[in-house]
């Protein structure tokens, strides 16, 4: 029955894809505008783009500053985060420090790190990382709240030391709000990282966009953003889906 | 090893409305190397508590515990089995070093074939077992078992207190049974302690033959 649902659920959402771009090709058509292309004439440009090495290029460039802004966000948010969840008084003190940070906007963020650390890849990863920590702290903290005494309370009876508690009893926790922290995460640290780019670089998928929306090139615009989306999808289906059968495993 | 327990003064805090609680004042209880020794008494007398502090989870409170024996093996009022580890897993984790023992204790406990089942497809009868299972695993010198018998029906509870008795027998651990019913602790217990009043104190300590009788 479950087997069924999921593959009848995989073929719902394909046919569901191939219909949103069957009338984006539909209106596209009846509109006869080249703002305004249709999916061939985007996948035309990606093609040429990527025959040319630049879409693989200014991809990757994009993606590996994605990636170490992540990991950075991540793993700083995550210890914050639960270092906010265990300890009351330090929850008290820091608490509305991360009121103010969730609050001040990510294009504020980013301005300041460029005049004060410069237009280089340093002021990029730290104006990413600045934005993205508050939520992921704001995620584990919750997560750290929640974790079950009792299962604690079993891990120093049968002494299994700190390492072990870690692995077998306070990540197996954590991990929704892990995941949750790194799905949300990624779909913020792409955008702003985009921004940045546009804001300050000399390369990747934001600059890009800025060169071809300058002039006017809206295929090759959508067709950065689609392959950008593209990579996204592939990772929540190669990394996050996988990850998240597997701790979900035992709740089946 | 000899475990001697001396509480000077254990305080439940106050907690919302209700106020702060004398638990334990002056409670004094030795156990000899490989007794058992059940605790009876009313809810809320603070049977449980003692558990706690016997286990060193609870350190919050004026006194000693002396002889606090290693391994510890410790069957909760609930089983605590971790949800996210299988049958298997739960037990493998307190005996790293002999982890395809597991195997035999889940056979000893009459789970053969539950292995690789994951907590939450037990019944708490069958999860009981496995908490006990796992307290029995790491063959302890100390044995704390809060209420094993609690909510199960009477087939599976005459099931459990045979296992209980069978490696009681076996193992020979100094052990502390904190139990409300009395046949259970003269079923298994050499020596019944009786709890009650507020702050909690010792109203009866004999042998479960006089205590039996002084019924």
């Amino acid at each position: 029955m479950r087997a069924a649902d999921v593959r009848s659920g995989g073929w719902q959402g394909i046919a569901s894809v191939l219909l949103f771009l069957a009338l984006w090709q539909i209106v596209s058509g009846a509109a006869e505008s080249r703002l305004f292309p249709g999916p061939l004439t985007v996948m035309q440009s990606m093609a040429s783009e990527a025959r040319d090495g630049a879409l693989p290029y200014h991809l990757g460039v994009t993606l590996a500053r994605v990636g170490v802004s992540f990991v950075i966000a991540l793993v700083a948010g995550a210890a914050l985060g639960i270092a906010l969840g265990r300890f009351r008084w330090i929850d008290r003190w820091f608490h509305p420090w991360l009121v103010i940070f969730l609050n001040v906007p990510a294009l504020v963020v980013i301005i300041l790190t460029y005049i004060w650390l410069g237009l280089v890849e340093t002021a990029l990863l730290v104006a990413v990382a600045l934005n993205k920590i508050p939520n992921v702290a704001v995620t584990l903290r919750e997560g750290a709240r929640a974790l079950d005494k009792d299962y604690t309370e079993v891990a120093q009876v049968y002494r299994l030391g700190a390492v072990k508690t870690l692995r077998e009893i306070i990540v197996p926790q954590l991990a929704p709000y892990l995941l949750a922290a790194a799905r949300n995460g990624l779909a913020l640290i792409w955008k702003i990282v985009l921004v940045v780019e546009l804001l300050g670089r000399s390369n990747g998928v934001g600059f890009q966009l800025q060169s071809y929306f300058q002039l006017f090139d809206v295929p090759r615009v959508l067709a950065y953003a689609a392959a950008f989306v593209c990579c996204v999808l592939l990772i929540e289906l190669l990394v996050f889906s996988p990850f998240e059968r597997r701790v979900g495993q035992w709740r089946r | 090893m000899t475990i001697r327990i001396h509480i000077d003064r254990k305080i439940y805090p106050a907690q919302a409305c209700a106020p702060a609680r004398v638990l334990f004042e002056n409670l004094s209880v030795e156990l000899e190397d490989g007794e058992v020794c059940a605790i009876v008494g009313p809810s809320g007398v603070g049977k449980s508590s003692l558990l706690q502090m016997v286990a060193g989870l609870d350190r919050d409170f004026a006194g000693s515990i002396e002889g606090g024996a290693q391994p510890l093996g410790y069957l909760f009022q609930s089983p605590r089995l971790l949800p996210w580890r299988t049958v298997r897993q739960n037990l493998e984790l307190v005996m790293p070093e002999h982890p395809g023992r597991a195997k035999d204790w889940i056979a000893q406990v009459g789970l053969a074939g539950s292995e690789d089942v994951y907590p939450q497809r037990l019944s708490i009868g069958m999860a009981r077992r496995v908490a006990l299972a796992r307290a029995l695993a790491v063959e302890p010198k100390l044995l704390l078992l809060d209420e094993p018998f609690a909510s199960l029906d009477e087939e599976t509870s005459k099931g459990m207190h045979d296992l209980v008795a069978v490696h009681l027998k076996k193992l020979r651990p100094t052990t502390l049974l904190v139990t409300h019913h009395w046949h259970e602790a003269a079923a298994l217990a050499r020596r019944v302690i009786t709890l009650d009043g507020s702050p909690a104190r010792i109203v009866d300590d004999q042998p479960v033959r006089q205590a039996r009788a002084a019924e």
